[in-house]
């Protein structure tokens, strides 16, 4: 595996009054350079968490980066100061935040905030940056680009702002992208157009795309290797179709079960309680509460993310039991 | 054949663009334009459709939070339009609505025993102590604990918010519960626990439901009869088997094969509908989705082609397959 980006025993904790919970606990994740990799987990997961913390923007307090190094083209990008983490955001990685309504600035035409980006992160001209935003907004598919530069973010519809949106996030060349969950809330329709672009631009420009998602069939058709989470651990990791069609961990199973296909296959309930509370530190596996398959190991000792078949891993107990 | 509970007969909203002196409206936007749909009891509706198609339109005046412009409603043997305002809100009883978003739809500032006692205390003169034992008996029912009763909304997750407002809503012991897109802000696990709890209150309580979904494989799992809107008006309706097997629309075909799911292999393999649902004001000549069709010929800018029969019930307007017959 390359060394383009790897997050390395990366640990984030949160303040609370009832003292500090770990919510980020990450062994090893490694991305290739012009990989999709997609994060899949609950809501409380930590997905957001850890996009946040790599882009250092965790609001900390009450986030706490308790250790660990994630490392970005041979950089560590937890020893930088925010001023040098400045200029690594938006020139060499961005982000498309979920709902494009509260990210867009409504007293501002859209136009405006795109030439606002480039002209902070480019020492250009006024003109120039016009410029650039026209050819952005048209490479995002957005006909009569002049038109769209002049209106404000209520005038356009969820699928025109999220594509505003992708056009400001690699308005400056950014090589690494983190999109979470792109297309919550926006019409299937839609979805289906803002994914391919996102995968076409990905291809012409080299980005690495880190795609968080909470719906499995997403992540199936775009993304290449796929890392499920639960409670800020990696439970299983692998390509998509080892993932998804070769599930192994008990919590995968339940994720992938909990889709509604058809009137006659009922989903199976059984196995999906809630996520656990986060406690302060756990002995043993996370899913320990929630596991049907349990045994009694699971409580007091916490599965190792192991692999199973190249490049398949898995933090079970019990299936490295069976393969034993 | 049993008396349909809801019979929704060329239901029609226009919202007036005004402009001009004395702000007269100059046009008109057509947001539900002649929907005629029947529901019998015990039976789920789920309706469908891009955002702006509609549904929500559609409801609010099915449930006459709104007037309509023209058209009937009959909800168990009572016109709706023609009652008063008294005898309404009788009625009301027996409809009631879970909206989308549970963060928004709960008052943050009241306790849980208000909101899902609220509806108690407008229609029925229980007194107080009564009230709480019948609020700590919907909780149970919806699968919350009983002490949730002196907490406030936002000490509970998303699926458990969506979970009050659902024992909120069947409170009264409605007939009809609409259910606007129940699960679109919430995880597919706390979905899966959702969708399971509706169907067992469905078959516990006798309910009838309006499902309002853009997630096509919710919908596939709740309804029995699926109608597709598209710029204000049922393009497709039928049994969900056959809507969903055998599309009969292009619309509906395009709508089905844009969503992702995990057997699938590329992005190529979903289909994107190119432009966007054209404005309500000013539809495109006859067929409405013309523009965007694939298939479209000659005949489709010209008329625009009725919702027919194709054989057991399963209507489409498209010019196309209606020739085939």
């Amino acid at each position: 595996m390359g060394n383009y980006f790897a997050i390395e025993n990366l640990k984030v904790n949160y303040k609370t009054f009832e003292g500090e919970k770990q919510v980020l606990d990450l062994e090893h994740l490694a991305l290739d350079k012009g990989e999709t990799f997609g994060l899949v987990g609950e809501s409380g997961a930590g997905k957001t968490v850890l996009a946040l913390t790599i882009l250092r923007l965790l609001a900390t307090p009450p986030g706490v980066i308790a250790g660990g190094q994630i490392i970005f083209d041979g950089e560590d990008l937890l020893g930088k100061s925010q001023k040098e983490m400045g200029k690594i955001r938006g020139r060499r990685m961005s982000m498309i935040f979920q709902d494009p309504m509260s990210t867009l600035n409504p007293v501002f035409t859209v136009g405006e905030q795109i030439i606002r980006v480039i002209q902070h992160n480019k020492k250009v001209s006024r003109k120039t940056a016009t410029q650039d935003a026209l050819t952005l907004i048209e490479r995002v598919n957005l006909p009569d680009a002049a038109n769209i530069m002049s209106k404000y973010a209520h005038e356009l519809s969820g699928g025109q702002r999220q594509r505003i949106i992708i056009a400001m996030a690699l308005s400056c060349g950014a090589e690494f992208l983190i999109a979470d969950e792109p297309t919550r809330n926006l019409d299937v329709t839609i979805q289906a157009g803002i994914l391919k672009l996102i995968a076409q631009l990905q291809k012409e420009l080299n980005v690495t795309v880190l795609f968080i998602a909470n719906n499995l069939g997403l992540v199936s058709v775009t993304c290449d290797r796929v890392g499920i989470l639960y409670q800020g651990m990696i439970v299983e990791i692998g390509t998509v179709k080892e993932v998804l069609k070769t599930p192994l961990h008990p919590y995968t199973h339940t994720l992938l079960n909990a889709v509604p296909r058809s009137k006659q296959a009922k989903i199976d309930l059984s196995q999906v309680g809630l996520m656990g509370k986060l406690t302060e530190s756990v002995a043993g596996c996370r899913y320990y509460g929630r596991c049907l398959r349990k045994v009694e190991r699971c409580r007091v000792d916490a599965p190792l993310l192991t692999a199973v078949d190249g490049t398949h891993l898995v933090a079970c107990h019990r299936l490295h039991e069976e393969a034993v | 054949m049993p008396e349909p509970i809801l019979k929704v007969s060329d239901l029609k909203k226009y919202y007036p663009v005004r402009g001009g002196f004395f702000s007269k409206p100059v046009a008109w936007v057509k947001a539900v334009d002649g929907v005629s749909f029947e529901i019998q009891p015990g039976e789920n509706l789920g309706l469908v459709g891009e955002s702006g198609c509609g549904k929500s339109t559609l409801v609010t005046v099915v449930l006459k939070l709104e007037e309509p412009t023209a058209g009937k409603v009959i909800f168990d043997g009572h016109d709706l339009f023609a009652m008063h305002q008294q005898e309404l809100r009788h009625l009301r009883k027996d409809i009631q609505i879970v909206f989308q978003d549970p963060f928004w739809s709960l008052d943050p500032r009241l306790l849980i025993k208000d909101i899902v006692g609220e509806p108690l205390k407008i229609h029925t003169r229980m007194g107080a102590d009564e009230m709480l034992s019948k609020v700590e008996e919907l909780l149970e029912m919806v699968g919350l604990p009983r002490e949730g009763t002196f907490k406030y909304p936002h000490e509970f997750s998303g699926g458990q918010r969506q979970r009050i407002a659902i024992a909120r809503a069947l409170a009264l012991r409605p007939k009809l519960v609409v259910l606007d897109e129940p699960t679109s802000s919430i995880d597919v696990l706390s979905q899966a626990q959702i969708l399971e709890l509706l169907k067992d209150l469905k078959d516990k309580l006798g309910l009838t439901y309006i499902l309002i979904s853009h997630d096509l494989s919710v919908v596939n799992y709740m309804a029995d009869k699926i109608a597709v809107m598209y710029l204000g008006k049922i393009v497709e309706y039928g049994m969900a088997e056959m809507v969903f097997n055998q599309p009969a629309h292009p619309y509906t075909k395009a709508l089905l094969s844009a969503v992702p799911t995990i057997d699938m292999q590329s992005l190529d393999d979903i289909a994107t509908l190119e432009g966007s649902v054209p404005s309500a004001i000013n539809p495109p000549q006859g067929c409405r989705f013309h523009p965007r069709c694939c298939e479209a010929k000659e005949i489709c800018g010209q008329q625009e082609p009725p919702l027919l029969d194709l054989g057991d019930g399963h209507l489409a307007a498209c010019h196309l397959r209606q020739m085939l017959i």
